[in-house]
């Protein structure tokens, strides 16, 4: 019987179009049997393809000097120098947490960290961008308390630390929350390996769990639809979440790296999304041979499975490894040690068309080329539409509200200690975090077991500003990536690389693939402004609950390095005593304001945007104004602030020099927050004068770096000699937080309001 | 000749390399255990470091206690040689039967990873002799089931032979007595919840778990000589 004959077609109950099995009929001359549907079901699937992004993407910067393994890879490898190689990857697991928070979160986790050891790579650090409704809904508190205790259980037990994470509500997430989980991992350089097969007779090797019926569909069911909203209606997909083990992980990890170590391995996938389907195919096709694979040789936990089951299941924590015959008694020895199940699933063949032949006790159940499964999927060049009525939102500037209402109250509705979350991660795991969550930006020891020794470090940071994206992606992503990279700076490092997550609506809304679009477009000029490669990312769409559309959100991760790291930097908090003076690096008005430079500098009415406000955390948080124009970004002088910043930090991180106590960027809530950061960190009070009103203290305006030092006279001339304009704005000292005629408050006080904010939200009595 | 240091491995430890660092920082040679081992007689003291034995599956320990490993330790502090178990070592050791107690979770319910200050409250015991009763040690905890219990009368025996060796200035985990760690009455058997390896470098925050480290090496080395 036809499969287009039946009464529902299973094409469509699959997740393909008819155009789209028209097009498996053609690559294949006949039509598919149930088996073969099912296989190009899961891998033509949005998740798996990114069959509607794809032709964007392409437009990302992806060279670099450091370069290793660019998209495309399981994970993005660089050159770290001394004979390290960091990999490093950033994935979403979106839809899976919005119905099962605790255990879609833990196998997001378990995911990522498959990726970095497929690479040879020992998985060293995970980051956490979550992104949730407003927390004083009771379902969204469920929400929070299970994506973080699912990250929190998984992490910890599998043995990688959680070094940081970003958290973010807003209303546009409550029925669809957000969760990335970007991993680092390094691994000497001799050891990188590839996801591919090779060598006609060679093995195909299961390790890991035995394979459920959990997770089936996970790719195209879940992933690659949008959710219903409300509270009950996905819960009937709860089945096609998988269930996470981190313990079966934390074996399979240390007995993937020793076989990696013994030579005993050619080549290595993990089995993520569309499990073993994805596995197989896709490292016959990047190996360019063919491959048998059994499914009666795959061990099983239930009974009765069949062969599409054992093939699409996305059962947690399993790889499939490439060996020849003669390695493999070694191979089985080395997995009985650690308790890791091995069983042999397959061989690699020398067929010219490289094909993936399903087989069933011998029987031939699937017989159809890898490739077309790996890359046969359609590309959607999918139409575009600019939302309506963007230009009249972007004129709907809340900059000059009026009034301006308590600036005192504003800043504290600003202020919020993340460290609820991040309490409950193992954020030390390998004696690597000198600069661990709550800070700009992670700061680690480039050591492991197994890595030759270095005097290294890496930083890593993850951002996103989903209020800016939706009002301009274009220049809300280029911002992003600037305060990222801002970030890194803070703590001594100069940014190498990127990764993205991006997080999407549904494409098949013109106006989300015009978001899209604007999105890559932008990320891929401030790439090369800032000759940033980017080496890896993941598109997360279908975002969406009854039909609306999450605010663009990518989120980027910036990789940064630091030569030598031998103190720890010296960090947001200032200390009292010997005058401190704080001093802002980077220009103070938006460029083409009065005082700017390069202004006309006429006397008058300040002009506009010397403080812009439009899209900022204030105006959103505190006047619920979502619209305005964003600040300008000017990349140059953004690198030559960056640059300095990143200099006098890494003198002092080197051993050398300590010109700076303090140092802090300036981004979400602006100065205001900055500043209230710096002296609740540091436990020391601050004078400031003479800001230019409350538009000063909340503007984030980007490029601007807040630092303390007690040499003033010298840090200017720094800054001058570098073209960075500095200027100083108070004096560190006393137990009060001063912004003359803004805001006085005792220091015990702010500093309650900041540890207090988030617990009163997510524990209300 | 440097100390010689066994660091047991379960399937699921996951602090063994850096149990090993610390240890070559406070001047002792670590050679990893696999829990398989039956025999120690070749080490001078013995460390089980944190992580999840088996998964914590059951509870933290209730496995990791019937790895043939385990017969050996207790043999081994039978004989006197020095046992300290680090978090999840303790609660191995306490399943064990080496040390008196169990463990709950924490209070509040969540995990807990952050530093606290512990005071060395004995010094009759093999990681604190040496050191000053009354010395603040800032050490970070990473658990979720930290809180140790026990009944009265053992608490009133630890408090009476001074076994309570370590207490919590800022109880992050509602443990009965602010107990952060305990010894065994000869004081050669030792459990702490906080991680003396994770404080052992200024460029990690702290370095006061150095002393405690560091006790503990020189103590083996009396013992072997002794």
């Amino acid at each position: 019987m036809s499969v287009r004959a039946a009464e529902e077609p299973l094409h469509r109950a699959l997740g393909l179009t008819d155009d789209e099995l028209d097009r498996i009929v053609g690559l294949l001359g006949r039509e598919p049997n149930a088996l073969e549907l099912a296989l190009y079901g899961v891998m033509w699937s949005e998740h798996c393809s990114y069959k509607s992004s794809r032709l964007h993407l392409r437009r990302l910067p992806t060279a670099g000097d450091r370069v290793l393994v660019g998209p495309g890879e399981n994970a993005g490898v660089v050159d770290a120098g001394d004979g390290i190689a960091v990999a490093i990857r950033i994935e979403s697991h979106n839809h899976p947490s919005a119905i099962e928070p605790h255990q879609g979160a833990a196998t997001g986790v378990g995911g990522i960290l498959r990726d970095i050891f497929t690479m040879g790579a020992r998985p060293l650090a995970v980051m956490d961008p979550l992104f949730f409704g407003s927390p004083d809904d009771a379902r969204q508190r469920w929400l929070v308390e299970g994506v973080v205790s699912g990250i929190s259980s998984y992490g910890n037990s599998v043995g990688v630390p959680t070094v940081g994470g970003e958290l973010t509500f807003d209303s546009c997430y409550s029925s669809n929350p957000l969760v990335n989980v970007l991993c680092l991992g390094a691994l000497p350089v001799d050891r990188l390996v590839l996801g591919r097969a090779s060598g006609a007779g060679n093995l195909a090797v299961l390790l890991g769990a035995a394979t459920g019926r959990d997770g089936i569909g996970g790719v195209s069911i879940l992933a690659s639809a949008g959710l219903g909203g409300g509270s009950g209606a996905d819960a009937i997909k709860r089945p096609s979440v998988q269930v996470g083990d981190p313990f079966e992980e934390k074996r399979l990890i240390e007995a993937c790296l020793a076989l990696l170590d013994a030579g005993l391995v050619l080549g290595i996938q993990d089995l993520g999304g569309a499990g073993l389907a994805c596995a197989t195919s896709e490292t016959a096709a990047r190996g360019g041979v063919g491959m048998d694979v059994d499914v009666s040789s795959v061990p099983r936990r239930e009974l009765g499975m069949a062969p599409w089951e054992v093939m699409t299941s996305e059962s947690q924590e399993r790889m499939l490894a490439i060996v020849t015959p003669g390695a493999w008694p070694a191979v089985e020895e080395l997995c009985r040690r650690w308790e890791v199940r091995a069983a042999v699933v397959g061989t690699v063949t020398d067929d010219p068309s490289g094909r993936l032949r399903v087989l069933d006790r011998g029987a031939v159940v699937a017989d159809v080329p890898a490739s077309s499964l790996a890359d046969g999927a359609p590309l959607y060049d999918r139409p575009l539409r600019e939302p309506a009525g963007l230009d009249a939102r972007r004129a709907d500037d809340p900059t000059f509200d009026a009034p301006a209402g308590d600036s005192e109250a504003d800043l504290c509705a600003l202020l919020c200690d993340p460290s609820w979350v991040y309490r409950q991660y193992d954020s030390q795991l390998f004696l690597n975090t000198v600069v661990g969550p709550g800070a700009d930006a992670a700061l680690l020891r480039l050591a492991g077991p197994g890595l030759p020794p270095s005097e290294r470090g890496v930083a890593i940071t993850t951002d996103s500003a989903p209020r800016w994206c939706a009002i301009d992606p274009r220049q809300g992503v280029a911002l992003v990536l600037a305060e990222a990279v801002a970030n890194l700076a803070c703590v001594g490092a100069s940014a190498v690389a990127v990764v993205n997550c991006l997080n999407f609506g549904n494409p098949e809304h013109p106006e989300v693939m015009w978001q899209l679009s604007e999105t890559i477009d932008g990320l891929a000029a401030a790439c090369r402004a800032l000759e940033l490669p980017v080496i890896g990312g993941n598109v997360s769409l279908y975002n969406e609950s009854t039909g609306a559309d999450i605010d663009p959100t990518p989120v980027l991760g910036v990789l940064g390095l630091v030569e030598k790291l031998r103190r720890r930097p010296p960090g947001m908090g200032w200390v009292d005593g010997d005058a401190s003076t704080v001093v802002l690096l980077g220009a103070r008005r938006a460029p083409g304001a009065l005082g700017a430079p390069g202004a006309p500098g006429a006397p008058g009415a300040p002009s506009p945007a010397a403080h812009p406000l439009g899209g900022s955390t204030w105006a959103v948080t505190c006047r619920s104004r979502r619209h305005g124009a964003l600040p300008p970004l000017d990349l140059v002088a953004h690198r030559e602030v960056v640059r300095l910043v990143t200099r006098l930090v890494a003198d002092s991180v080197g051993g050398g020099d300590g010109l700076l106590d303090a140092v802090h960027d300036v981004s979400g809530g602006g100065l205001g927050v900055a500043l209230a950061e710096m002296a609740i960190s540091g436990g020391v009070g601050v004078r400031v004068e003479s800001l230019e009103g409350h538009r000063e203290l909340f503007s984030e305006l980007p490029s601007r770096i807040v630092v303390a030092t007690r040499r003033p006279d010298e840090l200017v001339g720094r800054a001058r000699d570098a073209g960075v304009p500095a200027e100083l704005v108070g004096v560190v000292g006393g137990s009060r937080f001063v912004v003359d005629g803004l805001v006085d408050l005792g220091m015990d006080e702010l500093a309650a309001v900041w540890s207090g904010a988030l617990r009163a939200r997510l524990e209300p009595v | 000749m440097a100390t010689r240091v066994g660091v047991v491995v379960f399937p699921g430890t996951n602090c063994e390399h850096d149990a090993l660092a610390g240890l070559e920082v406070a001047g002792a040679r670590g050679t990893l255990v696999w829990h398989t081992e039956t025999q120690l007689r070749t080490m001078d003291a013995i460390v089980i470091p944190g992580g999840f034995a088996h998964g914590d599956y059951l509870r933290p320990g209730a496995l990791a206690r019937f790895s043939p490993v385990m017969e050996a330790v207790g043999r081994f502090a039978a004989e006197g040689g020095p046992v300290v178990g680090i978090c999840n070592g303790f609660q191995v050791l306490t399943e064990a039967g080496l040390l008196p107690g169990a463990f709950v979770k924490n209070r509040g319910l969540k995990f807990v990873c952050a530093p606290t200050t512990v005071r060395v409250e004995v010094t009759h015991s093999v990681i604190t002799a040496g050191l000053e009763p009354g010395t603040r040690l800032c050490i970070p905890v990473n658990h979720f089931s930290g809180s140790y219990v026990c009944d009265e009368r053992t608490l009133a025996h630890l408090r009476a032979s001074n076994q309570v060796i370590l207490r919590y200035l800022d109880n992050p985990n509602g443990s009965i007595d602010d107990i952060a760690g305990i010894a065994n009455d000869a004081g050669n058997v030792v459990g702490l919840m906080p991680h003396p390896e994770r404080a052992i470098d200024e460029l990690l925050g702290s370095a006061d778990g150095l002393a405690l480290l560091r006790a503990f090496v020189s103590s083996s080395a009396c013992v072997r000589a002794g």
